[in-house]
């Protein structure tokens, strides 16, 4: 039983030390700011009582004494300092280890830390810890049920939460569980409860007050919570136990293993292709009965499948925390002044895309901070302020995630990336390339521009990485960047990796899926077109001339092509590439299937999809085919 | 919009104290000397809440609110009952007679203006 509670101590710490560092960096930034000390002070106050809570002792002793100095600061006694910042990064690393190693370590480090932080008490120590409680927020969870029949005496209990509201910072839920089916609905009744979580100075009395006219006819609940504290998940602690057991549960999240939510999104691409199957099967009988259940069928799997998936949906935020750190020490290693600022935190995007999203990111603000930021002289000659500045953003944009990485420094001179690029032979001197193409050239492996190379950068050993990484997650990346100004670099992803919007095309008796965002249009190629070309793979469109793959011949389909094919154009690693198939289908929504252990090596391939019919459509990995053609060429 | 109160009692100062702290406030009066006149004036003023004393002649205060709950316009308004003794009793009766609310008198305008705000939206 212990052992569970450690485990889920472990996850909930690991977000709590995030916020922490996000609130210790912000409390740098402006060492002022009442609101970040408050969060500070919440973080290690809630590790400290879960910790103990969960039997790990040391973290609660260790944490209470830096909460202990993080007392004086939220009462004004003792002002934040760099020192003191620098200090609690480092407690804040150490209460890490001392969570995840289990026992047995080294704590001269804790103590030498403990030491530290008692220096910045005062002597009378105990006098200091006693404020008066009147100056201090109180977070209180209130439960209000009103009788049914409140409206009939003339009460609306709007006005009392928007009382409340007044008093303090004040988050209000809904319950709408007890509201009957239309039909039955008395509109005269309330059906409506309520949860809140008030932080407030005003004390308990304030709070009565407000319920005065119907604290007697009326469920009213007014518990104190921990001070300052102010997490909902706090409510369910709490709880009294003389609760009636009826009242729907306040519990706002769960935390499930992923792997369960792995294998429930596998079961819903099952039953995704089952519905198509019936679908089919409905269709071809012309019974209406049975396609009636076929249609409410398709309707609930698609939103079932909508919500399973929206369960693995994650706000980017915790990614975008971990790197205010990164640039932070990154920044001073290289002695550049840097601030991490952000934007868009909460944009949701598939639990998997996140996790792998982390590595190309941290790619990226190495390179901004290396190759981008200049150092602080440098920047005041140019007339910048000496700070640089990284902004992240994320936004939505369709069925895509925008991730900009923005940094203010010298941009990217393309002459240098022109003549490194001639002098690694990537491109002949007399080559006329356009910007994207250069820039293109930037994720070539072992390319670099870097005059030195450093501990962070300039091995040439990362733009490429970020490159495959992007491909891998179906995505794409955009360089913008304007001397002296700064770089942009624009990643577009799927908002997930289970499910592609694909164009279903034929080849003899096979089908094969393109990732429709690759997907730029279809021509037809007739067959006097092709032979025009003199056994060239080569289409004009609109004037310009494009290379094509046969892909009857790549995977080595049996049969005879027919008179007019098709040709596909993509755009694939910034080159526009056309693939000659018999037959497009047409949009096909594609659940996402990892190819056997015996297939995951071929290449050109990226996993395969179930139809409607129960026959089996293979992904196309543009870029691999690109590549294996480019291969076969040379 | 203007939001109108009436206020129900047979003390005229108690009237006049009513009527200056709401319209200081920013609210419409309409003043009644007790439940009769209240419920005659009611018939062509369509009100957002009201304040009514309990003992009036002619009909007191819980019947009025009794009365007023009856008819089809008010049945939500709140209404807020003046009580000098703050006897549980009274209380009671008239908060099953359908009042909101209640104020104990003497009561400073502060008082009374929170008690308004607490029950008009």
């Amino acid at each position: 039983m212990t052992d569970r509670y450690r485990e889920t101590f472990r996850d909930e710490a690991g977000e709590i030390l995030c916020e922490l560092e996000t609130a210790l960096l912000e409390l740098e930034v402006s060492p002022g700011d009442g609101e970040a000390i408050g969060r500070v002070f919440r973080a290690l106050h809630t590790i400290k009582g879960s910790g103990a809570m969960s039997g790990f002792d040391e973290v609660a002793n260790f944490t209470h004494e830096v909460e202990t100095v993080y007392e004086l600061v939220r009462c004004g006694r003792l002002p934040v300092s760099r020192d003191l910042i620098n200090l609690t990064l480092g407690a804040r690393d150490r209460i890490k280890t001392l969570i995840e190693s289990s026992g047995g370590i080294d704590d001269a480090r804790t103590r030498e830390i403990v030491a530290a932080f008692r220096k910045y008490l005062p002597e009378e120590q105990g006098d200091a810890l006693s404020i008066s409680s009147n100056c201090r927020d109180i977070t209180y969870h209130i439960r209000f049920c009103p009788p049914a029949d409140i409206f009939l005496r003339g009460i609306n209990p709007l006005a009392l939460l928007k009382e409340l509201a007044e008093l303090g910072q004040c988050r209000i839920t809904t319950h709408t569980e007890a509201i009957p089916a239309l039909e039955e609905i008395d509109p005269e009744l309330c059906h409506l409860w309520w949860d809140i979580v008030l932080t407030t100075t005003r004390g308990m009395d304030a709070i009565r007050d407000v319920f005065i006219f119907v604290e007697e006819d009326c469920e009213l609940r007014i518990e104190a919570a921990g001070q300052g504290e102010e997490r909902d998940r706090t409510v369910v602690g709490n709880r009294t136990p003389d609760q009636e057991p009826s009242a729907p549960d306040t519990v706002s999240s769960v935390r499930v293993r992923s792997e369960k939510l792995d294998s429930l999104v596998d079961l819903i691409g099952e039953l995704v292709t089952v519905q198509a199957r019936l679908a089919q099967l409905a269709s071809a009988r012309a019974d209406v009965e049975l396609d009636g259940v076929s249609e409410v069928v398709e309707r609930l799997t698609w939103e079932l499948r909508d919500q399973v998936l929206n369960i693995r949906m994650l706000p980017i935020g915790t990614t975008f925390s971990r790197f205010g750190r990164l640039v932070r020490d990154l920044g001073e290693e290289l002695g550049k002044d840097v601030v991490l600022s952000t934007e868009g935190a909460e944009t949701e995007l598939d639990k998997t895309v996140i996790e792998r999203l982390s590595d190309p990111l941290v790619h990226l603000i190495r390179n901004c901070i290396d190759h981008g930021i200049e150092p602080p002289a440098v920047r005041q000659v140019a007339g910048k302020p000496p700070k640089g500045r990284i902004h992240l953003a994320a936004r939505h944009s369709g069925a895509h995630v925008m991730i900009e990485v923005r940094d203010d420094g010298s941009g990217i001179d393309l002459d240098l990336v022109r003549n490194r690029a001639m002098a690694m032979g990537l491109v002949g001197a007399e080559a006329d390339l356009n910007d994207k193409e250069l820039y293109g050239l930037l994720f070539h492996s072992g390319f670099s521009t870097a005059a030195s190379v450093s501990n962070v950068s300039g091995r040439g050993v990362g733009m490429d990485v970020v490159k495959r990484a992007i491909d891998g997650l179906c995505g794409g990346i955009d360089i913008f960047s304007r001397p002296g100004e700064g770089t942009t670099f624009t990643l577009k992803l799927p908002l997930t990796l289970a499910i592609i919007d694909g164009l279903l095309v034929k080849i003899s008796g096979d089908f094969f899926i393109f990732p429709l965002s690759a997907v730029e249009e279809c021509i037809e190629l007739h067959k006097t077109d092709a032979e025009k070309a003199h056994g060239r793979n080569l289409v004009t469109v609109r004037g310009e001339i494009l290379p094509y793959i046969r892909l009857r011949e790549q995977f080595a389909i049996a049969g005879k092509s027919p008179e007019i094919e098709q040709v596909v154009l993509t755009e694939a690693d910034g080159q526009r590439v056309g693939f000659v198939v018999d037959e497009v289908v047409g949009e096909h929504q594609a659940v996402i299937k990892a190819l056997g252990r015996m297939y995951r090596d071929v290449r050109g391939l990226s996993g395969a999809t179930v139809l409607g019919d129960g026959s089996v459509a293979l992904i196309l990995d543009l870029p691999q085919l690109v590549q294996i053609e480019e291969s076969l060429a040379c | 919009m203007s939001r109108k109160i009436m206020t129900v009692d047979d003390s005229a100062t108690v009237r006049q104290m009513l009527s200056f702290t709401l319209q200081d406030a920013g609210y419409e009066v309409i003043e009644a000397t007790d439940g009769v006149d209240a419920l005659e004036k009611l018939k062509n003023e369509a009100i957002q809440m009201l304040i009514t004393d309990l003992n009036m002649p002619q009909m007191d205060g819980i019947e009025l609110i009794r009365e007023v709950r009856k008819t089809p316009g008010n049945r939500f308004v709140p209404i807020i009952m003046l009580t000098t003794e703050s006897t549980e009793q009274k209380k009671k009766a008239g908060k099953s007679a359908g009042a909101s609310g209640w104020i104990v008198k003497p009561f400073k305008p502060e008082q009374l203006l929170r008690v308004v705000k607490m029950v008009l939206v």
